[in-house]
């Protein structure tokens, strides 16, 4: 097995953190990870992604090219920028409460996923990226969802202890809008 | 100790602090400015001293200083950061004194970008300042690597009385791999040498690049020269990779020998046997490894993100026994595989 995500967005959508948390949890499982961000200049706002990889032998390059077997694209602009890096037969999430399009792909499959409105719905728009990491986690099993929790318990320490419940509850209710047919 | 999973840039300070570094002196340089970051918050913690200084030259000179003190001290910054510091390591040489330097290297020349580049690589490893030296040269390829080479650099600094630079891309500072700290004492050198006080019980101690006398200076190269083949002998690292039956090996350092390692791969599943030949060392560059070649072995390929400057160490280890292609991309663009797979094709003529 070897999942190589894409996570994109728009700065402060927490695309770096959601690729971080799967990063921790393959660690967990005792999996050979990578977390690749991007880095350079951006404006504020500007886009933000990172490549995560997670692997049962050792990982060769952390840059994932156009071998991507997921895409997570939490903005427009992600889409359009990384749609084409996905491998056929690949999956691409699409935050479907800001991206109003379907993917020109038709050789992938994409689940759409509105991932603000839910996040909405809880009553904290910043946990649409553990919306998102929950669906994705619905689908796509590189890592057990209870080794996101354990990651939950081990990076919300001390006062960001009481985030815990409601990101937990942000990832259920991410995969409960998965309908897999 | 259990994994943990780190930053390369937090990484190489804390494996810094494990080998007894006490001092930083640096100024800020993306993409290295997690390492000051880290060392600001973690050595006041263990009593030591992170100084932000007005700039790179003024930093390196603290380093000296410091060395010359004889206590285990370093410095980061990235490329033209490096280039300014130049001076100072040359004086550091000279004045053979311990020190660690880290390189998260940058695209070139000038100010060139921020992206990953192996374009320093003359820089790192033909004395990058004025006169005859050189100075060990790590390039770690995952940020385990860069932990274990961090201790290891303070130890061959102590032991050599020399500069020793590790030198990572954009790539390893800035991602992230779970790492495993190993409990290693630092190595135990006695500094009679130092500069810190003699209490009245000693002559002075001089710390000193100078020598006015010529035939002083020449008995001093002489030492260095001495020196740096007893590091070669001793501190040359490599890591060689499917090399039995390859008809093309390649040779690449830190990230990009991952991405080739993709590449042989590939290359494999199409029945190409490739092989890899990955300095850890570039100074001293590991030259043996090129003398056990298997007789399938056409050609070799210099993979670098440079317009090639490694290939002259590779062809001067090669000594026309092969002939030495190259591949490399620069700027800040990274090479894929694919790249890499098509130009091993290309030069077998299997296209």
């Amino acid at each position: 097995m070897q999942e190589r995500a894409i996570f994109a967005g728009f700065g402060g959508q927490g695309v770096m953190s959601m690729g971080k948390l799967l990063t921790y949890a393959g660690m967990i499982e005792g999996k050979e990870v990578s977390w690749l961000p991007s880095y350079g200049p951006e404006m504020r706002g500007g886009t933000a992604n990172c490549h995560v990889t997670v692997s049962d032998a050792a990982i060769g390059s952390p840059v994932i090219t156009n071998d991507a077997t997921c895409l997570i694209a939490m903005n427009l602009p992600s889409l359009v920028k990384f749609e084409g890096d996905v491998v056929a037969g690949g999956v691409i999430f699409i935050n479907s409460t800001l991206i109003d399009i379907k993917t020109d792909r038709d050789d992938v499959h994409a689940y759409y996923v509105p991932a603000n409105d839910i996040a909405n719905d809880l009553g904290n728009l910043k946990v649409a990226n553990m919306v998102m990491l929950g669906a994705y986690l619905k689908v796509m099993h590189p890592v057990k969802e209870e080794s996101v929790v354990e990651t939950f318990h081990k990076l919300f320490t001390g006062a960001k202890e009481k985030l815990i419940p409601m990101n937990e509850e942000a990832l259920k209710r991410g995969a409960d809008s998965i309908v897999i047919a | 100790m259990a994994k943990v999973l780190m930053k390369g840039n937090e990484a190489i300070g804390a494996a810094a602090i494990k080998a007894g570094c006490k001092y930083f002196f640096g100024y800020p340089i993306t993409p290295q400015n997690e390492i000051p970051e880290y060392m600001s918050r973690e050595l006041p913690k263990v009593g030591g001293v992170f100084l932000q200084a007005e700039s790179e030259i003024a930093a390196i000179n603290m380093v000296y200083g410091a060395a010359g003190c004889g206590v285990r001290v370093m410095t980061s910054s990235s490329s033209p950061g490096i280039a300014l510091k130049q001076e100072g390591i040359s004086y550091i040489a000279g004045a053979e004194l311990p020190c660690v330097i880290v390189n998260i290297s940058r695209g070139g020349p000038g100010l060139g970008s921020i992206q990953p580049a192996q374009s320093d690589y003359y820089q790192s490893t033909r004395g990058g300042g004025n006169g005859d030296y050189f100075h060990p040269v790590y390039a770690p390829a995952s940020i385990q690597e860069t932990v274990d080479l961090m201790q290891e650099a303070f130890d061959v600094a102590d032991k050599y009385r020399t500069p020793v630079m590790v030198l990572g891309d954009g790539m390893i500072g800035q991602m992230m791999e779970p790492v495993e700290f190993f409990e290693r004492e630092p190595l135990k050198v006695e500094k009679p040498w130092a500069t810190n006080g003699t209490k009245g019980k000693r002559k002075p101690n001089i710390i000193n690049s100078l020598f006015i006398d010529p035939q002083a200076l020449e008995d001093h190269n002489h030492r260095l020269e001495e020196k740096f083949e007893l590091m070669k002998k001793n501190e040359t690292r490599v890591e060689t990779f499917n090399m039995e039956a390859a008809e093309v090996v390649c040779v690449a350092y830190g990230t990009t020998a991952r991405i080739v390692k993709n590449a042989i791969e590939n290359c494999k599943k199409e029945g190409i046997e490739v092989g890899l030949i990955r300095p850890i060392t570039l100074w001293p560059f590991p030259e043996a490894a090129f003398d056990e070649i298997s007789d399938t072995t056409k050609v070799f390929l210099s993979v670098e993100m440079s317009m090639g400057q490694m290939i002259d160490d590779v062809k001067i280890a090669v000594a026309g026994r092969r002939p030495v292609e190259f591949y490399g991309r620069s700027g800040g663009m990274i090479p894929t595989p694919e790249g890499v797979v098509q130009k091993i094709k290309s030069i077998l003529g299997r296209e």
